[in-house]
């Protein structure tokens, strides 16, 4: 089965700065992968660089059989990202939002509704302007603009984070929704225990590069670099 | 990518209705510039009345640097800017939606800094047909050049004061012939209104066709 | 495609000066003197502008080589986009600096040449208004090159403003001298006799040329600099990837 992510010795840099120093990992279809660290270890430009957002500079880099050092665009279209920001216009309520993104990514601007019915995003929110919102409800909001492209690779960045633990649920929910019926999540979280139990496997970053893996497959220069050869 | 801008466009003015800061802000403004020229030159009559054109295109100059920087400050709130590289909108397409969205805002500004110059400077108009058509392309060239720089300067901290600097050279020579064109066109001029024309024409094509050309460039880079 | 890694020092300049820069720099002294030469001892005063004309020696070939300048900006603009060369990029940085320089001398030297002959410092005529127009263009491509952003975005953004630019050029120009016309201004050089030969031509032709040097070897200094620059900040790609790696001290490993 071919992954849905391979990255092999991936350096990305920003600016001058090597956020990704050597990264190899590879991601099945389906799954759930965790990715934990200390802040700064790279989390975010992992997910950032599989979204097509930072280019790879050196190594290999393929994302649902786009191959990102030849070309970042024509993956973005299939995959969904949710980062710390929002993504949403502030003026705009929620359902304007909402069908401008799916407009925006290609998708039937009346699957609108669905997507807010998903994450439970009650009707006279919707109607409100997103920034007369809580920040939980943004994270709904912002949410289901992704949901509505229907990605299939989920790039979400502290999923969790400022949500109560209603919404903490929900977002669980729809991860584990999400991978059965075949789309695959990558996320970065510091919640250990919930992310945990969310996730199918566990993948530690530090330093720019993978340090651990709860899967067995680790690759043997990588063992050497951390147990000291 | 047609379908791109009108989708961006859409967005942009609905944003407009519903935030109303062109109605609220920029209308007002615009209100304010003639009566401070009209103070400026010391309320004589005749000598704003030579002075419309000039006066009017400046007006407008200024009102577009405003809107530029509102127009792309809009995309730089909480991560849009992110959201729209990842969607499949073709950046020529966003680039022109913004041109389309800048270009009704500055038209809607024109019409009713029109009015405010008629009423306010005692100007009669005429030689309707050229002065709507030279409105529309240099208004064109205008919406094409600040959706162009825009990106670059406007909606950043420390960045805002580079757009005026970015911008006003570069729009000076639409400056030059709409205002040449307008006198033409109220019966003032030296002739040759329509050869303006053509010359805001040209403007505005090459300053499109660029915008189309970079702006992808623009939008991952920038 | 894989972005370029900037490369180490191995070509490129390692000083700011080389022989072929050091000949060239002193051919641009004798030139310079030969020139004053020239325009003040040799060749009379115009038969209708008088001695101000010598002012002509420097303000023709300044905007000359502003203009080049503007084009080879213009061309390494677009190298820089399409192949995304440092080089390049830093290239046009110097030929704009350079360019801007010349264009801000054209204007002093083009007002007080109004002044001597018309007593006014501008008189808005068709070359100094495009000139003054063209400056402030290029000092905004300055601007937007001294805004702080990672050299690959800084690249980018300036190459989009130099194209910019240079595609208004001839809009500029045209627009400038068809309004110019209408009103019949007065050309700064509008009165020296087009017919100029002998002595005034040949000391024309030598401070173009002159001056053509003069640009050529600030640019090429300037570069250097700006090139010598760069490498400083460069931390070598395999250096700061191994301190990043070294960030990695003892984070519990997953189970």
């Amino acid at each position: 089965m071919e992954p849905v992510v391979h990255l092999h010795s991936t350096v990305a840099l920003l600016g001058r700065f090597p956020a990704l120093a050597g990264v190899d990992l590879d991601v099945d279809p389906g799954e759930i992968v965790l990715l934990r660290g200390p802040n700064g270890a790279g989390k975010t430009t992992v997910l950032r660089l599989c979204a097509g957002l930072v280019a790879p500079t050196r190594g290999e880099a393929v994302v649902l059989g786009v191959d990102l050092t030849v070309d970042r665009r024509s993956i973005r279209p299939l995959v969904g990202m949710m980062g710390h920001a929002t993504g949403l216009y502030d003026d705009l309520t929620v359902a304007e939002n909402v069908r401008f993104w799916a407009r925006a990514g290609g998708a039937d601007p009346a699957d609108a509704g669905a997507a807010m019915d998903r994450v439970e995003l009650a009707a006279r929110v919707r109607s409100l302007p997103v920034e007369r919102l809580s920040a939980g409800q943004r994270r709904r909001a912002s949410l289901a603009a992704m949901l509505v492209r229907r990605p299939r690779l989920w790039l979400l960045d502290e999923p969790h984070a400022g949500l109560d633990a209603a919404a903490r649920d929900l977002v669980d929910s729809l991860v584990t929704e999400a991978s059965s019926v075949g789309a695959t999540v990558l996320f970065a979280s510091h919640e250990l225990d919930r992310a945990e139990a969310v996730a199918t496997r566990t993948v530690t970053i530090s330093g720019g590069m993978v340090v651990g893996d709860s899967a067995a497959h680790l690759s043997a220069p990588v063992l050497e670099a951390t147990h000291g050869a | 990518m047609v379908h791109d801008a009108l989708i961006i466009a859409g967005k942009d003015l609905r944003l407009e209705a519903r935030s109303r800061v062109a109605l609220n802000q920029v209308l007002p403004f615009v209100l304010a510039v003639v009566l401070l020229f009209g103070f400026a030159l010391d309320a004589d009559t005749a000598l704003l009345r030579r002075a419309t054109s000039g006066l009017f295109w400046v007006t407008v100059l200024f009102s577009a640097v405003i809107m530029v920087q509102r127009s792309f400050a809009i995309e730089r709130q909480d991560g849009v800017t992110d959201a729209l590289r990842l969607s499949s909108l073709s950046p020529g397409g966003i680039f022109l939606g913004k041109v389309v969205s800048l270009f009704c805002q500055l038209i809607v500004v024109e019409v009713v800094l029109g009015l405010c110059v008629v009423v306010f400077y005692d100007v009669t108009l005429s030689g309707g047909a050229l002065l709507a058509v030279v409105s529309v392309v240099a208004t064109l060239g205008i919406a094409a050049a600040g959706s162009l720089y825009g990106p670059l300067a406007a909606g950043l901290r420390n960045r805002d004061t580079l757009l005026p600097l970015l911008l006003l050279p570069v729009l000076a020579p639409i400056l030059l012939g709409a205002s040449r064109a307008f006198e033409t066109a109220l019966g003032r001029g030296v002739g040759g209104g329509w050869q303006w024309a053509a010359m805001l024409g040209i403007f505005a094509a090459v300053y499109l066709a660029l915008g189309v050309a970079v702006w992808g460039t623009l939008l991952e880079e920038t | 495609m894989t972005e370029s890694v900037p490369a180490p020092p191995a070509v490129g300049p390692t000083s700011t000066s080389s022989r072929g820069t050091r000949v060239l720099g002193a051919v641009c002294l004798v030139g310079l003197a030969v020139t004053g030469l020239y325009a003040f001892v040799v060749t009379g005063p115009d038969v209708r502008l008088g001695n101000s004309v010598r002012i002509m020696y420097v303000h023709v070939p300044t905007v000359t080589a502003a203009y080049c300048l503007m084009i080879a900006n213009a061309g390494f603009s677009i190298y820089t986009l399409w192949k995304k060369s440092t080089f390049a990029d830093l290239a046009a940085h110097a030929c704009a600096e350079v360019g801007v320089v010349m264009l801000g001398l054209t204007l002093v030297v083009g007002a007080i040449w109004g002044r001597m002959t018309w007593g006014a410092f501008w008189v808005w005529d068709a070359r100094l208004t495009t000139t003054a127009l063209l400056f402030l263009m290029y000092v905004g491509y300055l601007a937007v090159r001294g805004l702080p952003a990672p050299p690959r975005v800084r690249a980018t953004r300036s190459a989009i403003v130099g194209i910019a630019a240079a595609c208004l050029i001839p809009v500029v120009h045209k627009s400038v001298e068809w309004w110019a016309s209408l009103h019949q201004n007065e050309t700064v050089l509008g009165k020296v006799n087009p017919n100029i030969e002998g002595n005034q031509y040949f000391t024309l032709m030598l401070s173009m040329v002159v001056f053509a040097l003069v640009a050529v070897w600030l640019t090429i200094h300037r570069f250097r600099v700006l090139w010598l620059t760069e490498q400083l900040d460069e931390v070598g790609v395999d250096a700061a990837i191994d301190e990043r790696r070294a960030e990695h001290t003892g984070v519990e490993v997953g189970r």
